[in-house]
C-alpha cells in the first residue's frame, strides 16, 4: 500500500510583494534615472511578480557617492555601536523570516523547506555573527586597529540571493565599510526587502544601497573609481572579467566562483549515508550550488550497490511547487539557465553517457529539470568538465585512493570537496590531498557563518565567513600589506 | 718576489632552474655593470623558455616540498641562513658593486638578509597556528581550517635591493611549502645567481626556487600568462607593467600581490606569507 502525498502549500499571504520597486539609494527608495524597469517573474509559474529599476550607470554613480558621504561617520562609529545596528538587523531578520522565505521561494523558485530552514536561519546568523566582532576587530589577528577599505562594491547571484546578501553586507558593516550591493537580475526582491529592513532597524542613510539591474549595472559598479573593495560570488568567466577591470588599481577583491565538486565514495563508507550525502550534494537547491558535489567519485567495487541505491533514493524525490512543504526540488530560476542545463546533458549523452532520471511528472507551466543521473563518464565528457549549475550528476568511479585523488583534483576549479569513508586516517590523507576549499568528510553542503568559505584555483580568491572573512574587508596592518 | 697582479678567475654566471646550473637556452647573455658603469660580468638573458622550463622545474618540486613537515622546511631556511652567513664578506662585496653602497652599508643589508632567512625558518611551523582556525559552528561537527600553499608562485624580485628585496620575496613565498620562478633585479642579478649557489648547497630540494636572469617585462609576461602557475608577486615590475601582467593572471585566476613602496630593511610582517596561502577547511560530524 502507498500513501500518496496531499498538496501541503504553504500560504502567500505573509508576504506583499508592491506592484513595482525602485532602487534603495542614500536611504530611500527612487526610480532608475532614466526611468528604465525589468520584471521578476516566478520560475515556477512564469508569473510577474514585481517590477523594479534598472540602474544605469548615472545611478551607479549616485549610490557609490551616497555611500562614500556615508562611510565617513559609519566608519568613525564605534565598533559596539555598529554591532548594535547589525544586531537588531539580525532580530528583524528573525522576525521576519516566515515572510522573507515565501518571498524567496517565490522568486527564486527553491522549496519552502530549503528557504525556511537553510537559507533564512542562516541570514540571520551571519548578521548575528558578524555582529559580534564589529567591536573586537582588534582581536582578530589582522593588527590592532585595524581600519575599513571604504566603499564595498557587491554583486551577488540568483542562487541564494538573501543569503549571498548576508555573506556581503554582515562583514562589510561590521568592519565599518559602507556598501552598494546589486542583486542577481532574476531575484532582486529579497534584496528590496532587506533594504527595509534596514529603514526599520534605523540604519544610516547610505550605509547600504541597493541596485537592482543586469550585468552592465555590475560592470558599472565594479568599474567605478570610487569603490575600494569589489566583492564578486557568480560564474568563473565573470570573476576573470573582473580581475581583469581592477588590474592596476588599489581596489580589493574577493571572488566566489565556480565548482565541479568531486564527491568521493570509498568501499568502506556508510553506504545509507553516502546515498543521502550524494543527493543533498547535488539536488540540494535544483543543484544551484556553487559547491554541488556534481561529479561522484565512486570505488568500482561498491559502484553497483551504490548506484543501487541512489537510483532508489531519487525516486522518491518530490519535484515541483517550491511553495509545498513536501517539495524536495523546486523550480530552475529561469529559462536561460533551463536552456544551459538542457544543453549541457544533452552534450553527455551525445558524448555517449549513459542518462537515468526517475520518472517524474513536471509541472507545464514554469522551468523544470528533473533530477538527472549520468553513468559512464569519462573525465574528458563536458559534464564532467563543465559547472552545470543543475541537478545533474555525473558518476566516475576510481580504484585506488590515489586514483581518486588524481581524477578529483583533474579540473581548473577548487571548491569543494567530498570524501565518505569510515576510516578516520583515510579521511584526513585524502582531505590533505584535495585541492580544495572546502572538504566536508561523511557530510556535504553544510555552511555556517563561523566556518570559512572559498576556493583553490579557478573558484576564486578570499574567504568569506568566519574570522577569515574579516580579513576582506580591513586594510592590509602589516608594513607591506597583503593583497 | 712577483709583484704583478695576480688575474683573477672570472665567473660564468648561469640560471638555476630545477637545481642545476644551466645557461640560458637562448645562448644569450647580458652586460651587468657597477653603479658607475663598469662592466662586472655577463649575466644570462633568460628567454621565455627558460620561464617555462622554471615553472615545470618549480611544479615538479611542488609535492615533495608542501608535503614535506613544516618543521622539515624550517630546517632547511635555517640551513640557507648558515651557508649565507659562511659567504658574508662575497655577498658583501657583490652587493656593494651592485648598489653602489659602502662596504658597511652593502654588509648591513646582507647581514639583515641573513636575519630574515632566520626569521622566516621560525615562521615555518606557526603560521598555520596564526592563520588557522577551529571554527565553533552552531552543530555536531568538527569543524578545522588549516593554511595552505597555494602552489607555484612566480616572483618579480624588486628591482631596487638586489639581495635583502630578494631575500625578503622569495623567504616568504617559500617557508610555507610554495615553490618558485624567480626573475632577479634586471640591472643587478648578480647577488640572486650567487644566492643560487647557496640555495644548491643548503638540503632545499632542486626546483623549490628557480633563479632567472634577464629582462622583467620579457620574463614577466609568460610567467603571468602560463597557466600553471597559480599566483604571481609582482614587487619589481613597474605600474605599467604590473597592469599588464595582472590583467594576464586574470585568465587563471592567479593570486596577485601588487606591487608597492615597501621599506626592504622594516619588520615584513606577515602579510607577503598569509599572501601565497589558501584556507582548506574541513568538516566532520561528530558523534558516537
Amino acid at each position: 500500500m502507498t500513501f500518496d502525498y496531499a498538496p501541503a502549500p504553504e500560504s502567500r499571504s505573509v508576504v506583499d510583494i508592491a506592484p513595482s520597486y525602485g532602487l534603495f539609494l542614500d536611504g530611500e527608495f527612487v526610480p532608475a534615472s532614466d526611468g528604465k524597469v525589468f520584471k521578476t517573474v516566478s520560475p515556477s509559474t512564469e508569473e510577474v511578480l514585481s517590477e523594479v529599476a534598472q540602474a544605469s550607470a548615472e545611478d551607479v554613480d549616485r549610490a557609490v557617492k551616497a555611500a562614500r558621504k556615508a562611510f565617513e561617520k559609519w566608519s568613525a562609529l564605534p565598533g559596539a555601536e555598529r554591532a548594535k545596528y547589525l544586531f537588531r538587523i539580525a532580530r528583524l531578520l528573525q522576525e521576519r523570516s516566515r515572510e522573507l522565505a515565501v518571498l524567496e521561494s517565490l522568486d527564486n523558485g527553491k522549496p519552502i523547506r530549503e528557504s525556511r530552514d537553510a537559507d533564512l536561519p542562516l541570514v540571520a546568523a551571519h548578521f548575528f555573527y558578524y555582529a559580534g566582532w564589529a567591536d573586537k576587530l582588534d582581536h582578530a589577528g589582522y593588527g590592532a586597529d585595524p581600519r575599513p577599505l571604504g566603499v564595498a562594491g557587491q554583486v551577488i547571484p540568483w542562487n541564494f540571493p538573501l543569503l549571498m546578501l548576508a555573506w556581503k553586507i554582515a562583514p562589510a558593516l561590521a568592519t565599518g565599510n559602507t556598501v552598494v550591493l546589486k542583486p542577481a537580475e532574476t531575484t532582486p526582491l529579497s534584496a528590496l526587502f532587506f533594504a527595509d529592513i534596514c529603514r526599520q532597524a534605523g540604519l544610516p542613510k547610505g550605509v547600504v544601497n541597493i541596485l537592482t539591474g543586469d550585468g552592465s549595472t555590475g560592470a558599472s559598479l565594479v568599474g567605478h573609481p570610487g569603490i575600494d573593495k569589489v566583492a564578486f560570488t557568480g560564474s568563473t568567466e565573470v570573476g576573470k572579467a573582473i580581475a581583469r577591470t581592477v588590474a592596476g588599481t588599489d581596489k580589493k577583491v574577493t571572488l566566489e566562483l565556480g565548482g565541479k565538486a568531486a564527491n568521493i565514495v570509498f568501499d568502506d563508507a556508510p553506504l545509507d549515508q553516502a546515498v543521502e550525502g550524494i543527493v543533498n550534494g547535488i539536488f540540494f537547491n535544483q543543484g544551484h550550488v556553487c559547491c554541488a558535489g556534481s561529479r561522484l567519485l565512486v570505488q568500482e567495487s561498491v559502484a553497483d550497490e551504490l548506484l543501487d541505491a541512489l537510483k532508489r533514493r531519487m525516486r522518491t524525490l518530490r519535484v515541483g511547487d517550491p511553495l509545498d512543504k513536501n517539495t524536495d526540488i523546486g523550480a530552475i530560476n529561469s529559462a536561460e539557465q533551463l536552456a544551459r542545463i538542457t544543453a549541457l546533458a544533452d552534450a553527455g549523452e551525445a558524448e555517449g553517457a549513459e542518462r537515468w532520471s526517475p520518472s517524474c511528472e513536471l509541472p507545464s507551466s514554469g522551468y523544470w529539470f528533473a533530477p538527472t543521473l549520468f553513468t559512464g563518464v569519462t573525465q574528458a565528457h563536458r559534464i564532467a568538465r563543465e559547472e552545470i549549475f543543475g541537478p545533474v550528476l555525473s558518476v566516475l568511479t576510481f580504484r585506488t585512493p590515489a586514483e581518486a585523488v588524481e581524477k578529483a583534483n583533474n579540473t581548473p576549479y577548487g571548491l569543494s570537496a567530498g570524501i565518505w569513508t569510515e576510516k578516520g586516517s583515510r579521511m584526513l590523507w585524502m582531505a590533505n590531498k584535495l585541492r580544495a576549499g572546502i572538504v566536508w568528510s561523511n557530510t556535504f553542503n553544510k555552511f555556517d557563518p563561523a566556518s570559512p568559505f572559498g576556493g583553490y584555483k579557478e573558484s576564486g580568491y578570499g574567504r568569506e565567513g568566519g574570522r577569515h572573512g574579516l580579513e576582506a574587508y580591513l586594510a592590509p596592518s602589516s608594513p607591506e600589506g597583503a593583497r | 718576489m712577483n709583484t704583478v697582479d695576480r688575474l683573477s678567475v672570472l665567473k660564468t654566471y648561469k640560471l638555476y632552474v630545477g637545481g642545476k646550473f644551466p645557461r640560458s637556452e637562448s645562448g644569450r647573455v647580458y652586460e651587468v655593470t657597477d653603479s658607475k658603469g663598469a662592466w662586472l660580468a655577463n649575466a644570462p638573458l633568460a628567454s621565455r623558455k627558460d620561464a617555462r622550463d622554471a615553472v615545470v622545474a618549480a611544479r615538479k618540486a611542488f609535492g615533495g616540498w608542501s608535503g614535506a613537515t613544516a618543521y622539515n622546511r624550517g630546517q632547511i631556511l635555517y640551513r640557507v641562513a648558515e651557508m649565507l652567513e659562511g659567504r658574508r664578506d662575497q655577498f658583501t662585496a657583490e652587493v656593494a658593486a651592485a648598489e653602489g653602497l659602502s662596504k658597511a652599508k652593502a654588509a648591513a643589508q646582507v647581514d639583515a638578509a641573513v636575519d630574515r632567512w632566520v626569521w622566516y625558518a621560525g615562521w615555518s611551523d606557526k603560521v598555520a597556528q596564526i592563520a588557522g582556525a577551529a571554527n565553533p559552528v552552531a552543530g555536531p561537527y568538527f569543524n578545522l581550517s588549516s593554511p595552505e600553499p597555494t602552489g607555484v608562485v612566480a616572483v618579480l624580485a624588486p628591482q631596487d635591493s638586489s639581495f635583502l628585496g630578494l631575500v625578503s620575496v622569495i623567504a616568504p613565498a617559500i617557508v610555507t611549502g610554495n615553490t618558485v620562478v624567480v626573475t632577479a633585479a634586471e640591472g643587478a642579478p648578480l647577488p640572486a645567481l650567487s644566492l643560487a649557489e647557496v640555495l644548491a648547497t643548503s638540503d632545499l630540494p632542486g626546483g623549490v626556487v628557480n633563479i632567472l636572469s634577464g629582462r622583467t617585462a620579457e620574463l614577466g609576461a609568460p610567467l603571468a600568462a602560463h597557466q600553471d602557475v597559480n599566483a604571481l608577486d609582482l614587487a619589481g615590475a613597474d605600474d605599467g607593467l604590473a597592469t599588464e601582467l595582472e590583467k594576464a593572471a586574470a585568465d587563471n585566476l592567479k593570486r596577485v600581490l601588487r606591487p608597492g613602496t615597501v621599506n626592504w630593511t622594516a619588520d615584513p610582517g606577515t602579510g607577503r606569507m598569509l599572501s601565497f596561502l589558501e584556507t582548506k577547511t574541513v568538516w566532520h560530524p561528530m558523534g558516537v
